[in-house]
């Protein structure tokens, strides 16, 4: 078999590899304990559209100028995470939210911390290498 | 095959719109880290929502509109013949010049879809991916044969196709099947990611293999079965090590070992590539082209410093430690400022300042820009990482000081961190600086490019220029 032979099978191989496992990773079910709600996906559209990404993290993917929202349901009161939404902080600037916008992000904070717990806390290490919950 | 000087240089021109927008990069990048120092300033006009994406994405078009005017200046030299269809090449730049103006502009309106590195609305996302689709015909219909082909025509040929691939899944939460379900649209997102910079790695590490080429005078290199192996090798990487950006997201715990098993060792290779082709280089040779092997040495120190950290990061128990904390972002700045950046410097240095006026007039300012940059860059990417870890103690730690005051024990790294961020940015200014200046003296990419575009022509015309200055 000719070198450009073998180079154009191992590159077709592995495309091929590659492929199966992008559409495996589009068609499989992940564990998400619940589907999210209307207004959780519309807060999730607030989130993206305020770009809050940029400075909060979600299982720690984000910014690093504020906290990971992740399960910031668990940790803050409703109502304190209202007033901040309402007003900001003295880094966040107030993005001038109306009240549906608010109980759409809020109930896409409780739908986050449905699908897990991001804390690197909250992780088993193993000796080989691993993490697992 | 003389070029008329009045002729359009469309590889030139690309590179001289990516320093433009890495000049913006910088410009924000500054902005953005003052919001680290001073908590609060501009919160309302110059929020760090709209800051931080105008400097990622002012950084990641420098990235990409580079290593695009790289691979066809390179590759229009590779083959020795001028590149056809130049109307669509000439439609390529400007969709992609005024897709990228446009997206910098519409931040600063609010506008935005909330999505890593692709923060604008996914209305620009159609200019890009036909821009791209361009790119990809542009490519391949300029006499591109991988039969016998050197390694990094199929490095750029890879890099072309799979930039493709990632871009259009990176866009797939626009289906409500994928953005409805938190983890699996950060899933899909962040395998797009990961393969996307394995992919505009494959154009630049291509680039950086033919201009080591040219400089070390012949090709064996590049033919060779080890450099296909390692070629295959990142390829492989490419496709299935994206799964160390999500270890800690519930998805599937195959992805994990996968990633793991995987690893990254393509940045591995890649020093090993430049440390080999180093030793084979004449002193002689190296002077001949002073400023492209500066920055390549540049690269090569980055490499390897990146390389340990990115080995760290694959073993997840280590990841564990380090995710969602600053020392991500000291890997992502080595990345793409130390190698990404500095290949594409030299990339520049070697298609429009291998000569002329500017370029001698300017060497001083030229060879301490580059030093300027990489002690700047090393305080910085240290900087990052003892914050990165302070952070990473935090996270772990059952303490309740909270989040904020956290940020506030933090400060004196922050503070050093902008202070190296002002000198890094300053030697980048003092590197793109002359390039700028020459092509603004040529009229913006009328430069005489394939004088210069054979080895024998390039070492006779910058001999005589070191001769001359």
């Amino acid at each position: 078999m000719s070198d450009y032979k073998i180079k154009t099978l191992v590159f077709v191989g592995l495309s091929l590899s590659f492929l199966i496992y992008s559409g495996w990773i589009y068609f499989h079910e992940e564990p998400e304990s619940h589907p999210a709600s209307r207004a959780a996906i519309m807060g999730k559209q607030v989130w993206q559209e305020k770009n809050c990404g940029s400075c909060h993290q979600l299982y720690g993917l984000g910014g690093h100028l504020g906290p990971d929202l992740t399960n910031v349901i668990d940790s803050k009161p409703e109502g304190y995470i209202r007033a901040i939404l309402t007003a900001g902080t003295p880094v966040m600037p107030n993005f001038h939210l109306t009240e549906k916008e608010k109980d759409n992000l809020i109930e896409f904070f409780k739908y986050t911390n449905t699908t897990g717990t991001s804390s690197p806390k909250s992780f088993t290490l193993h000796t080989d290498g691993t993490i697992s919950k | 095959m003389a070029q008329s000087p009045n002729s359009n240089n469309y590889p030139a021109r690309f590179i001289t719109v990516g320093l433009v927008l890495l000049s913006s990069a910088l410009l924000f990048g500054l902005l953005a880290a003052l919001q680290y120092i001073t908590p609060g300033w501009g919160r309302d006009q110059f929020s760090f929502a709209k800051i931080r994406p105008l400097h990622v994405s002012s950084a990641v078009f420098w990235i990409i509109i580079g290593a695009m005017g790289a691979v066809l200046a390179f590759f229009r030299e590779h083959n020795e013949k001028e590149l056809k269809n130049k109307n669509l090449i000439k439609l390529q730049f400007y969709l992609f010049t005024a897709a990228s103006g446009a997206i910098l502009i519409s931040y600063f309106f609010g506008i935005f879809s909330g999505r890593e590195y692709w923060e604008f609305h996914p209305l620009f996302a159609i200019p890009i991916a036909i821009g791209w689709i361009l790119f990809i015909i542009n490519f391949t219909t300029n006499h591109l044969k991988l039969k016998g082909a050197p390694v990094y025509v199929w490095m750029w040929f890879t890099g072309a196709v799979f930039f493709l691939f990632t871009y259009l899944e990176s866009n797939l939460w626009l289906i409500p099947g994928v953005r409805n379900h938190l983890v699996k649209d950060m899933t899909i997102q962040w395998k797009s990611y990961g393969a996307m910079v394995g992919a505009w790695n494959q154009l630049i590490y291509g680039s950086s293999i033919y201009l080591m080429d040219k400089i070390a005078g012949n090709k064996k290199y590049s033919h060779s079965p080890m450099a296909f192996g390692l070629y295959f090798l990142g390829l492989f990487n490419l496709m299935f090590n994206w799964g160390h950006h999500i270890y800690t997201l519930p998805a599937h715990a195959a992805i994990q070992y996968i990633a793991y098993i995987v690893s990254m060792t393509e940045l591995f290779i890649f020093g090993r590539i430049i440390y080999t082709w180093r030793s084979s280089v004449d002193f002689a040779r190296k002077n001949i082209h002073k400023r492209s092997y500066q920055l390549l040495v540049s690269a090569d120190i980055w490499v390897f410093l990146t390389l340990g950290l990115a080995i760290a990061m694959s073993v997840p128990v280590l990841n564990l430690y380090m995710h969602g904390t600053h020392v991500i972002v000291g890997h992502t700045m080595g990345a793409t400022i130390g190698i990404n950046s500095f290949l594409l410097l030299a990339f520049a240095y070697d298609i429009i300042g291998s000569s002329g006026k500017v370029m001698a007039k300017n060497k001083k300012l030229i060879d301490r820009g580059i030093i300027l940059a990489n002690v700047s860059l090393f305080v910085f990417w240290i900087t990052l990482i003892i914050a990165g870890f302070l952070k990473a103690f935090w996270q772990m730690s059952d303490t309740t000081e909270p989040f904020g005051a956290m940020m506030v024990r933090l400060q004196p790294w922050f503070t050093t961190f902008y202070i190296a961020g002002v000198g890094l940015a300053t030697g980048f200014t003092m590197i793109i600086y002359p390039l700028l200046r020459k092509q603004w003296v040529n009229r913006f990419g009328n430069t005489d490019y394939t004088k210069s575009a054979t080895y024998t022509n390039l070492v006779t015309e910058d001999a005589s220029e070191e001769y001359q200055a």
